[in-house]
């Protein structure tokens, strides 16, 4: 009988945060599909319903117009399949940065490593938008990097980095970088510093025991760390549209561009969920990864 | 270069690379030049220019309101999800609010935004509610990817948490409600105040997922400094990014000053 | 005082205080605990005794609440168990790991199962000095968990699950966390507190040695089951199977089929070790029979001369020999191939041993120094 009362005071606690998630996260994919196969129309809102009830007839329309036409006009596959490079490429510029951070912090001593760690996060801390402002600053052609590359007579002329793909990767780069550190950070630290005096005593040399020892150790906080900065970097907005030029095609863009500036809410829907499809396999590759480096702790 | 130095001069460029940005509009904040990058000389009147301006005072209320209410909010839902994630073991549908709770740790923003404002339009049309968008519409999203992150972090505190001691005060007759406030919120705390933190910088900080879901009437700091940026870099933006840094240095490092002296505190007077 | 009243067991009349009836408790597929069925009574220390995984802290936990049961009942002191939560139990437990409030102090620690029971202030600081003064923790009560010794925490520890007077005391390894002197003198200290309380325990240990200090009675478990439930001498000279003879001490087992099976006394014929082993007194079973002898290495002696006993006796070469301070380890290797272990009191300082090695020797014991065991 009181066990009734503590499993019926778990289930509120549990509706509460639930019910919430429902409603607010999981629904609106719904509206999204629903509305991905309507019409857009001039109107307020701008699409038109996708059933009618008209003296006892239900009309259903689905529109697969929207998908379609993300097929047949190239800068949509172009758009995804951009995005997907350049995600790819940040990812992986990450982790050659990312890896020596990552692993300093974790072989420092523990009072250091506080510190250390602190100084991952707290760019983290500063408002994102201010950072990626930041590198206009920088980049611009009569930017600091220009200006000092010209003062010790480098180059006359101002390079172009601003409004290129190079720009948004160092962008995605700079900013997602802690999310790489953190997870690989998290797998090293928790490797035993044994392994790699039980290899070097077995007569490895430090860069093999780091090849044959640390490497294959920290692949799941590396996978982890990389999906991190790859599945945001798919979406991202900001940074292509502060740093990339009117060339970079990224779908975060395009997807904004289609709903406020052509005020087209199905084809925005459509590809919403497109992007959904193509992110569900490394949002499951991320949770196996997680999985797996907390198993090894 | 010799094999020793390789990574920790890695390690430095990495450290110099997350920072060179952040000094840089730091210096450049003070510069007198309406150029931002052609330095002239030392002033402040970009500062006093931000103070001057009401579009970016009124934004920058607008979005501490909102932070602070999505933030609190986010704590209380956070909390309770990361209790039944940690504490409530396997149950019907864990696996769905395992992925509602952490899914939109991952998720694009202009996924987020869009689907948050599709939801609120279709409900304006059948139930009438939100009417319009604006703060409430904001804090509603914000609220609810904020607490994914405020569920992460007391989620962690509570698995690595001794559980026999919630078992010990269950065992001496402490109800569970009991048990939550005298053993587990003590325990978790300094996740809860880093939780509510992280949910209110993240609040503070969006851009994306409040341009979807504002309204007239409503415009965020971001949003306001996004539309200054986009037409260029402005000295004043400069002056406000270098106060925002100000204000989380100096909270930092309080609290790393805080956490090593009660480290201290507690290692010398063992034995 | 009468036998019974020393040991209840013995006495069909008397009540079990606590009573398990075929208690079972499955994690998927796996029965951490098996039917177990389980009578301790009043003042008892009862130690449940068995390796990692044998069921005996999940058995523990069923008892504190912490787990409920798939099937079968638990009693205390009449009171079914069955659906009260941990904290409207009459049990409290030590655990393991101590579990004391980090937040609290030492005081705060023991008053807080007092406070739920809402006392009177005075009351409750009244019986945290009494308990403070017994456990000698008295000029340390403002401190915190984190400024004692480990000692000292278990001390805390056991102070806490005391302070409410519980009808039914658990300790979850007590003594685990302690490094092996303290071990031993806290044992000690913690049979003087439960004579002095009175209150019925129930230990959970893997360290046979603390359970025959400790228990007035031992239930060995294994794969979830209750296999023996004895005194410890019973348990130790009296073992009912070769699992049990073997977990607590060693044990020499020699297989052997039944060949004579009579009033006072049986045969047991080892094909293994090429003759028969007399046993001096009467055992229930049948002839042809696979049985083994059990022997302890301490009750065989060892001579270089053949000894004059016309039976149980057998003859090797010492292969190794470890001392061991108070006693030498001898292992002798039989013709059969068969090693045997000895221990011998080292009764002098010099010369601690009058055999070495790759000498022959004869193993010699007497007819009831054994004990047959069918399984």
């Amino acid at each position: 009988m009181t066990q009734g009362v503590v499993a019926r005071g778990r289930a509120w606690v549990a509706a509460v945060p639930g019910i919430w998630l429902l409603v607010f996260f999981l629904l609106p994919f719904l509206v999204v599909a629903k509305l991905s196969l309507s019409e857009a129309a001039i109107a307020r809102p701008p699409y038109l319903p996708l059933w009618e009830w008209d003296e006892d007839y239900l009309t259903i329309t689905l529109n697969l117009g929207n998908y379609r036409y993300l097929i047949e006009d190239a800068l949509y596959i172009n758009a995804f399949l951009e995005s997907l490079r350049i995600a790819s490429v940040s990812a992986l510029m990450c982790l050659l940065i990312g890896y020596p951070m990552a692993w300093c912090i974790a072989r420092a001593r523990p009072e250091r490593r506080n510190v250390l760690l602190t100084l991952v996060i707290l760019p983290f801390w500063t408002s994102f938008l201010l950072r990626v402002y930041a590198w206009i600053g920088l980049l611009k052609p009569n930017g600091v990097i220009n200006n000092m590359l010209i003062g010790a007579g480098l180059i006359d002329q101002p390079l172009t980095l601003l409004q290129t793909d190079f720009a948004v990767i160092l962008g995605i780069v700079y900013t997602y970088l802690p999310f790489l550190v953190l997870p690989l950070y998290a797998n090293l630290v928790k490797l035993d510093g044994a392994l790699f005096e039980a290899a070097e005593d077995l007569g490895a040399q430090p860069w093999q025991t780091f090849l044959t020892v640390t490497l294959p150790l920290s692949v799941p906080g590396m996978l982890a760390g990389c999906l991190l900065v790859f599945i945001p970097a798919v979406g991202e907005f900001v940074i292509p549209a502060l740093l990339g030029g009117a060339d970079t095609l990224m779908i975060g863009k395009v997807l904004w561009t289609e709903f406020f500036n052509n005020r087209d809410w199905p084809v925005a829907s459509a590809v919403a969920m497109v992007m959904l499809v193509v992110l569900v396999l490394p949002i499951m590759l991320l949770r196996n990864a997680q999985n797996s480096s907390e198993e090894l702790a | 270069m010799n094999g020793r130095y390789f990574v920790p001069i890695a390690a430095s460029l990495g450290f110099a690379f997350l920072y060179l940005p952040i000094v840089s509009l730091v210096i450049y904040s003070f510069n007198e030049s309406r150029l931002v990058t052609v330095w002239s000389r030392f002033s402040t009147k970009w500062y006093a220019e931000l103070f001057r301006d009401p579009q970016i005072l009124q934004a920058a209320w607008i979005s501490l309101k909102i932070a602070f209410i999505s933030a609190s909010l986010a704590l209380v839902l956070g909390t309770l999800a990361a209790l039944v994630l940690a504490r409530f073991g396997r149950f019907a549908g864990r696996t769905l609010f395992n992925g509602m709770t952490t899914a939109p740790l991952v998720m694009p923003e202009v996924i987020t935004g869009l689907s948050l404002l599709l939801l609120f339009v279709s409900m304006e049309l059948t139930l009438g509610w939100p009417a319009g968008r604006g703060l409430t519409t904001i804090i509603i999203a914000h609220t609810t990817f904020c607490l994914a992150y405020v569920a992460v972090v007391v989620q962690s505190r509570l698995v690595g948490m001794d559980r026999s001691t919630e078992e010990a005060a269950l065992d001496l007759g402490a109800t569970p409600v009991r048990v939550f406030f005298d053993i587990t919120l003590p325990n978790i705390a300094p996740a809860l105040v880093s939780g509510w933190l992280l949910a209110f910088t993240l609040s503070l900080d969006d851009l994306v997922i409040a341009s979807f879901v504002s309204g007239p009437g409503a415009s965020t700091l971001p949003m306001v400094i996004f539309s200054k940026v986009r037409l260029g870099v402005s000295p004043d933006v400069n002056a406000l990014a270098t106060l925002m840094i100000a204000v989380v240095a100096a909270g930092v490092l309080a609290s790393l000053w805080i956490m090593n002296r009660r480290a201290g505190a507690s290692g010398s007077s063992v034995q | 005082m009468t036998e019974s009243d020393d040991q209840p067991w013995r006495d069909p009349n008397a009540q079990p205080f606590l009573r398990i009836k075929g208690l079972s408790k499955h994690f998927g597929s796996v029965a951490a605990v098996d039917k177990v069925s389980l009578d301790i009574y009043r003042g008892e220390l009862f130690c449940l005794l068995g390796g990692s995984g044998s069921g005996k802290s999940t058995l523990l936990r069923m008892l504190a609440g912490f787990e409920s049961a798939n099937a079968g009942s638990i009693e205390i002191d009449g009171q079914d168990m069955a659906g009260v939560p941990p904290y409207r139990r009459p049990v409290n437990m030590m655990f393991q790991s101590y579990a004391l409030f980090p937040h609290m102090t030492v005081a705060d620690n023991i008053a807080y199962g007092l406070r739920r029971d809402r006392l009177p202030r005075a009351d409750i600081a009244k019986r945290v000095d009494h308990l403070l003064a017994m456990v000698q923790l008295a000029d340390f009560a403002k401190r915190k968990p984190s400024q004692l010794s480990g000692g000292q925490r278990q001390r805390v520890a056991l102070a806490r699950a005391l302070a409410k007077g519980p009808k039914l005391l658990l300790l979850d390894e007590p003594l685990g966390a302690l490094d092996k002197k303290l071990r031993e003198e806290t044992q000690f200290e913690l049979m003087n507190i439960q004579e002095e309380t009175g209150v019925t325990f129930v230990v959970v240990t893997h360290d046979q040695e603390e359970a025959m200090t400790l228990a007035t009675r031992i239930g060995v478990m294994r794969d979830g089951e209750i296999v023996q439930v004895a005194t410890p001498r019973e348990v130790y000279e009296y073992p009912n199977s070769r699992f049990v003879a073997d977990f607590i001490g060693s044990v020499n087992l020699f297989e052997g089929v039944v060949s004579e099976d009579g009033e006072s006394h049986m045969r047991l014929d080892c094909a293994g070790l090429g003759t028969s082993l007399y046993v001096g007194h009467g055992v229930s079973c049948t002839l042809g029979q696979r049985m083994w002898l059990a022997l302890r290495p301490e009750k065989l002696r060892v001579s270089t001369e053949k000894p004059a006993q016309s039976h149980n006796v057998l003859q090797g070469v010492v292969e190794e020999i470890a001392y061991m301070g108070g006693s030498s380890m001898l292992r002798v290797r039989l013709p059969s191939g068969a090693q045997v272990q000895v221990t011998q009191a080292n009764l002098d300082r010099d010369d601690a041993h009058p055999v070495s090695w790759d000498e022959t020797v004869f193993l010699s014991w007497s007819d009831t120094a054994g004990v047959v065991l069918p399984s």
